[in-house]
């Protein structure tokens, strides 16, 4: 069916309303939910007082939100003497805009079937769950809208006019350009199994096959996750703003909404971190059994995947703020040689693993021979031997103190 | 100092195994950890409608009270002791001459400053009569400083409130003294 120019326009426009006004929520409760982390992980309980407010409510602490943004609202919005005003106010908005616009390509579940409202004059086609459906590229611009966030961060150290903001905003430029790299062999395994950029297809080859990529790459995967890590700044890698020796990074001038748009933008990321975790390793949408795989699910399916999809995001994203909990921060030496001499390695063993096991002469015939289950066998055993040579040839240098044969100097 | 200085004993950390340079178990122990004290009992209490539990309130360094005798009067022989152990200078007594027999002096008023006072509790150990006690009372609110400035009946009130929960040191002893056998106490 062909439609008119303004019903795309209208639908992309209520797709994207709804996906600002969710992910904005989102984030807000997803600051909650830190806290209810750190809280919990620290043997304590967290914010559990603020409910509906005016009345004597709790609700365990879900207005919580209501009264951090209330907060952030009502701050003096200052702006020090010496930043320079232009830019220290374009940093913290090019940084949430593009951790926005990043959205735009991801799947929140498949697609919907028709609306059909006789009263209202409603009558819509099936509705692709993404804001930009048919987006070939999608891949691609989701990073390059994440390497924007560099221009953000860096912008805002160098504006502020203050060392430790400046000196922020450069750990942080360098961290963010070493980790694309592992981040993007993480993620050419799967494109390469899949042969598209377009992240519903990946979704959809993993749910026809039944069969998640976590399975089968799991090299790809670690890469992976230790590069989306790096990129969301979270721990143990979140050497921008590290409290002991930065203060707080590139914002350390920051207060107030500025602050705020920082904050939330860092939440986005992770957030899309999450997403682009469980859509390219562990399937998207799909779970065996309750979503199906069709490509024109009814009201149930579709659904369903909506929920497994958010779901699975969700317990990533809880992942994530355990491992802030877990580990301590790398020192910056040990960061950079994470990313070139361990991950790097790593990411282009995967690329290559895959790449052998969809040569039909090498791979193809061994999968017809011996059945398919020797791709999982050979992607956990190259996994394994690969991490092994890394921790014995290229260990990552733990002790800090003073070497004795460097002399005095 | 340099690095080289014969005084440095130099420790070498100990070698980590493939498992440890290859980090993957010792995330999974980190992880395990982590979520491990995710479910565990909390330590905190929600405190308005939960009050925590103090180990011993009979040694805790809480609010001050004055103790009263069997016949209801001050014990307090305003001997300045107190105040003159009193790190942060908050007691202030003025003491007249008894009205009563059995000792000298009594205090006519007898303040203290909680705003200033660090709960040290030096004051309840130099007391000679055991007047002076801090109790388990912790959550001292006011609205003002002049409130949080406890006078003499104030004091008193304390008493009042906390005797039955927590005995006087006397009534301690007094309690203890039979239960002693007499050769525990042959040291002294």
């Amino acid at each position: 069916m062909q439609h008119s120019m303004t019903y795309i326009a209208v639908e992309a426009l209520v797709k994207i309303a709804l996906l600002a006004f969710i992910m904005m929520t989102a984030a807000a409760y997803l600051v909650l939910l830190e806290r209810w982390v750190a809280a919990w992980v620290q043997d304590r309980r967290g914010p559990n007082r603020v409910g509906v407010p005016l009345t004597k409510i709790k609700l365990f602490g879900l207005g919580q939100p209501l009264a951090d943004g209330l907060k952030f609202i009502f701050k003096e919005e200052f702006t020090p003497k010496h930043v320079d005003r232009w830019l220290y106010t374009l940093a913290p908005l090019s940084i949430l805009a593009a951790a926005l616009a990043s959205f735009a390509v991801i799947p929140m579940g498949s697609s919907l079937p028709p609306i059909h409202i006789p009263a209202l004059g409603l009558e819509t086609d099936r509705i692709e769950l993404v804001e930009a459906p048919s987006l070939d590229v999608g891949l691609v611009y989701v990073f390059a809208l994440s390497s924007m966030a560099v221009y953000g961060v860096i912008l805002g150290g160098w504006a502020s006019n203050n060392k430790y903001s400046l000196l922020g905003g450069l750990r942080s430029s360098a961290q963010l350009i070493a980790y694309e790299i592992p981040l993007g062999l993480g993620i050419l395994g799967v494109v390469l199994a899949s042969g598209s950029l377009r992240l519903e297809t990946i979704c959809t080859d993993q749910a026809t096959s039944g069969v998640w990529n976590i399975v089968w790459q799991p090299l790809g995967f670690l890469v992976f996750f230790v590069a989306a890590l790096a990129e969301s700044a979270r721990l143990p890698f979140d050497l921008p703003e590290c409290e002991q020796e930065l203060i707080g990074g590139y914002h350390t001038e920051y207060a107030g909404m500025r602050l705020l748009l920082y904050l939330v933008a860092e939440f986005l990321h992770m957030v899309v971190a999450a997403f682009l975790i469980v859509i390219l390793y562990f399937g998207g949408w799909h779970l065996w059994g309750l979503t199906g795989s069709e490509s024109d699910p009814g009201w149930g399916h579709a659904l369903a995947r909506v929920a497994v999809l958010s779901l699975k995001t969700l317990a990533v994203i809880v992942l994530v703020m355990l491992v802030r909990w877990s580990w301590p921060r790398f020192r910056f030496d040990q960061l950079m040689t994470l990313a070139w001499k361990v991950m790097l390695p790593l990411g282009l063993v995967n690329l290559v693993l895959v790449a052998v096991l969809y040569e039909p002469e090498l791979g193809g015939r061994m999968v017809a021979e011996y059945g398919a289950w020797t791709r999982a066998a050979l992607g956990w055993g190259v996994m394994l031997a690969a991490c092994a040579v890394a921790a014995l040839t290229a260990p990552l240098a733990t002790d800090n103190r003073p070497r004795l044969d460097w002399g005095v100097r | 100092m340099q690095t080289n200085d014969p005084s440095i004993t130099w420790v070498e950390e100990p070698r980590l195994g493939l498992a440890g340079k290859m980090y993957l178990p010792l995330i999974v122990q980190g992880l395990t950890t982590t979520a491990r004290h995710l479910v565990s009992k909390k330590v905190t209490v929600s405190f308005p409608e939960e009050r925590p539990q103090i180990g011993n309130p009979l040694i805790y360094r809480g609010v001050h009270r004055l103790n009263k005798d069997e016949q209801g009067r001050v014990k307090c022989v305003a001997c300045f002791l107190c105040a003159t152990a009193c790190p942060a200078h908050c007691i202030d007594i003025i003491g007249i001459e008894s009205p009563w027999p059995d000792r000298e002096k009594y205090p006519e008023s007898f303040t203290i400053d909680e705003l200033r006072c660090i709960f040290c509790g030096m004051c309840e150990e130099a007391c000679p009569v055991d007047a002076i006690e801090l109790t388990s009372l912790f959550d001292l609110t006011g609205r003002s400083r002049e409130e949080m400035i406890f006078d003499k009946e104030k004091l008193l009130s304390v008493y009042d409130q906390t005797k039955d929960a927590e005995p006087t040191q006397t009534a301690q002893l007094a309690a203890e003294a039979p239960a002693l056998p007499p050769s525990s106490g042959g040291a002294s």
